[in-house]
């Protein structure tokens, strides 16, 4: 009789479904297609789509080639801590290390052109939050993540780290610079 | 081992002697995790209140660590396993399969969420819910809650074994009931959940004591979300058997479609481990194709699951009003609810809170480009605050109000409370969860401790509307504390000095379930066929709202740097 009881009707499975009932799972079913068809649309068509370049590494091999790209296209230093402030040269490529409680280096970059910027981690999960922005990437230690990334509008901006890293998560800031 | 029934006066439900106390003993400690996960709210809330900011950053951290396992681990689980004794031993009306062994996993989990509580409040396991390595807590840390899984597990057995009893012993013929399959799709969900939670918290445990020198930390997060997701998925389930429960004790409703429900129970078995794949979209481990295929293709059979009983489950409450006459216009069968009624208001509250606010942004966040807008923020929160949290915690909630007295044989005190509770509740925690995607959409982070960086090397200054939403949050935050503790006090209050009720008739022998009573015939399907315009008007409501805040997401996406 009710959901409590067993079927009133032994074989329920014979039981006709109604056409509102099938109307309506018609109609999930499609819009699942349709978010599925969505997804795939933006891969082909869409500006906006992670990127599927990634390699295992370690954090001493991601640390060198860092520090070889920073003591190469290093500026200026920022701050009474002398952050190094890099501007990634011309082949694009650019490194930037989470690490227990810092992004390093500041990276100066030009709107319009169109970067990869390899990112790993020192020690534990970070979550790279490029703020205003928003956009938002789980970085992992162990894996250089590959992204292409083109700014559209000049400015500063702020990485926040957003996956919880231990006592010092919140003074976690780093700072993006896009130039004209 | 001898036993005894008593069928209750009020209800007719048959309770057994050992599932009983059972169910009293897991619901209780339950109850008492709820209200530790409740405490550590307050203070998780009143930190994150930009204008309150009460504990200094090592305390918010262990707090915020001790909140999630308290909630979604010890209060829920508990709860769940007496839903499960319920739903097999009452609802079956048979004896419970090995009562002892089924004690034993009662204080199993009882000893495990203290072990792991302990080693939180210690300090040294300040890790989070998730304790990603190699972020690395104590080993007792682990092992709390590898004893509680294990407890759970035994609990899942005693279940599936009380299902075989009431089989062999034909204490009901035919199928079990719909609610019965939702905890067997609850039950069935728990044990592999369970058992991908082996595999990866044993290997953590060696690794926390030094015995496995290195896990990948992505590997890590892959077969821990297999945990972390599923176990949302059994009380997804769970809760949506006790929505069809309400609606079949408060107005007698008998599901539109066993078919349709049944099938539906059984997508989420088929499809919902997959979904947990959806942690992992902003991940550079997995391919576009493995996070494509995982999280749509397959999600969306869930997704579609519960969009179905989000349609069942009021059709056939208005189903059930229709045939008592409420058949003026769309809407009286609805109006005309019990809205006073706590069982009722509580679990309408959450169907709605669940379906337009949870089910809707857990889709948008698992879609896997959007997923960077959203991933980590404080949006993450929100969304498992109107699923978790209005979903499961307040259909919980609901179905005690109608379990204390049958199960405690107690009255409700102060009733009038009880009415508003629900609401107090229901409302400020969807409004929380709304506060709080608000701010996650302009980017503000989960689990951290300062909006304004103390500590860092440069400043970056929110946009003021993100602190007017963290304001905002620590509001609702603090109404929804003060309705889940109003809940915690009329239940423990009832249980001390509520009216004692009648425990009704106790028998030696189970009386079985009638078979085909004429009250059943009567209202057979096809007999008497009831359409439910005001719920398909209700359905598409979600639909459009669904569809637009979908495509609002895209847009927003549209408009950040290019990525590829």
């Amino acid at each position: 009789m009710s959901a409590i009881l067993p079927p009133s009707n032994r074989l329920w499975w014979k039981q006709p479904i109604d056409k509102v009932e099938w109307a309506w799972i018609a109609i999930a079913f499609v819009w699942g297609m349709v978010m599925f068809v969505m997804m795939i649309y933006w891969h082909i068509y869409g500006k906006q789509n992670l990127s599927n370049e990634a390699y295992k590494t370690t954090p001493e091999m991601f640390a060198a080639k860092a520090e070889k790209f920073i003591a190469e296209n290093t500026i200026r230093t920022e701050t009474d801590q002398n952050i190094p402030v890099v501007k990634v040269p011309d082949n694009g490529e650019g490194y930037l290390i989470a690490r227990l409680w810092s992004w390093y280096p500041i990276l100066e970059l030009e709107k319009g052109k169109t970067y990869k910027i390899h990112l790993s981690s020192m020690d534990y999960n970070h979550g790279f939050s490029l703020q205003p922005v928003n956009i938002n990437i789980q970085v992992i230690p162990g894996y250089e993540h590959v992204v292409k990334m083109t700014p559209t509008k000049e400015g500063t901006y702020a990485i926040v780290c957003n996956e919880y890293c231990g006592i010092g998560h919140h003074s976690m800031l780093g700072r993006i610079y896009v130039k004209k | 081992m001898s036993t005894t029934y008593r069928t209750c006066p009020v209800s007719g439900l048959q309770f057994e002697n050992h599932a009983e106390k059972l169910m009293r003993w897991n619901a209780v400690a339950g109850v008492l995790w709820l209200l530790v996960g409740g405490i550590t709210a307050l203070l998780v809330i009143l930190t994150r209140w930009p204008a309150i900011k009460l504990l200094p950053a090592d305390q918010f951290y262990l707090i915020l660590t001790a909140h999630g396992i308290d909630m979604l681990i010890l209060w829920i689980i508990f709860f769940e396993m007496a839903v499960l004794y319920f739903a097999s031993s009452t609802l079956l009306r048979c004896r419970l399969a090995a009562p002892k062994v089924a004690w034993a996993a009662f204080w199993l989990m009882v000893v495990g969420g203290i072990m792991t509580n302990v080693a939180i409040f210690q300090g040294e396991s300040s890790v989070m819910f998730t304790s990603y390595v190699p972020m690395q807590a104590a080993p007792h840390f682990y092992l709390g809650i590898i004893l509680f899984a294990v407890g759970a597990l035994i609990g899942c057995g005693i279940f599936f074994g009380t299902l075989v009893i009431a089989k062999r012993e034909k204490t009901y013929s035919g199928s079990i009931p719909l609610v019965t399959f939702g905890a067997l799709t609850a039950a069935i969900i728990a044990t592999f959940t369970i058992l991908a939670g082996a595999g990866i918290l044993l290997p953590t445990l060696l690794w926390s004591v030094g015995i496995i020198r290195e896990i990948d930390a992505q590997l890590y997060r892959m077969v821990w979300w297999g945990l972390g997701h599923s176990s949302q998925q059994i009380n997804v389930s769970a809760h949506v058997a006790i929505w069809y429960l309400i609606a079949a004790v408060v107005f007698g409703a008998k599901p539109l479609s066993e078919k349709v429900s049944r099938f539906a129970f059984l997508l989420y078995i088929l499809f919902l481990q997959l979904a947990s794949a959806h942690h992992l979209l902003s991940d550079p481990g997995m391919s576009a194709e493995w996070k494509v295929l995982n999280t749509s293709y397959f999600m969306y059979f869930a997704v579609m699951a519960s969009m179905i009983h989000g349609f069942t489950v009021p059709g056939a409450i208005e189903a059930a009003q229709r045939r008592k006459g409420y058949t003026n216009g769309l809407f009286e069968w609805l109006r005309k609810a019990p809205w006073g009624n706590p069982v009722f208001s509580g679990m309408f509250i959450s169907l709605v809170s669940f379906g337009f606010l949870g089910g809707i942004s857990g889709v948008v966040l698992g879609t896997e480009q959007i997923n960077m807008l959203m991933h980590n923020t404080f949006y993450v929160p929100g969304h498992f605050h109107t699923t978790v949290v209005t979903g499961t915690t307040l259909a919980f909630m609901a179905v005690t109000y109608l379990l204390v007295p049958v199960l405690f044989r107690r009255e409700m005190i102060l009733p009038k409370l009880c009415q508003i509770q629900p609401y107090l509740f229901g409302i400020s925690m969807s409004v929380l969860g709304l506060v709080m995607m608000g701010a996650g959409t302009l980017g503000v982070s989960r689990r951290h401790w300062d909006m304004a960086f103390a500590g860092a090397p440069f400043q970056y200054e929110w946009p003021g509307a993100a602190y007017l939403m963290m304001g905002l949050t620590g509001i609702a935050g603090v109404i929804a504390v003060i309705g889940g503790g109003l809940w915690i006090v009329l239940v423990v209050g009832s249980l001390l000095f509520g009216k004692k009720l009648d425990g009704g008739k106790v028998s030696n022998l189970p009386t079985p379930i009638p078979d085909q009573s004429q009250a059943a015939s009567a209202v057979a399907h096809g007999q008497e066929h009831v359409g439910v315009p005001g719920t398909v008007v209700l359905a598409l409501l979600l639909f459009v709202c669904f569809v637009l805040y979908y495509f609002v997401n895209w847009k927003y996406l549209s408009e950040v740097w290019l990525l590829s």
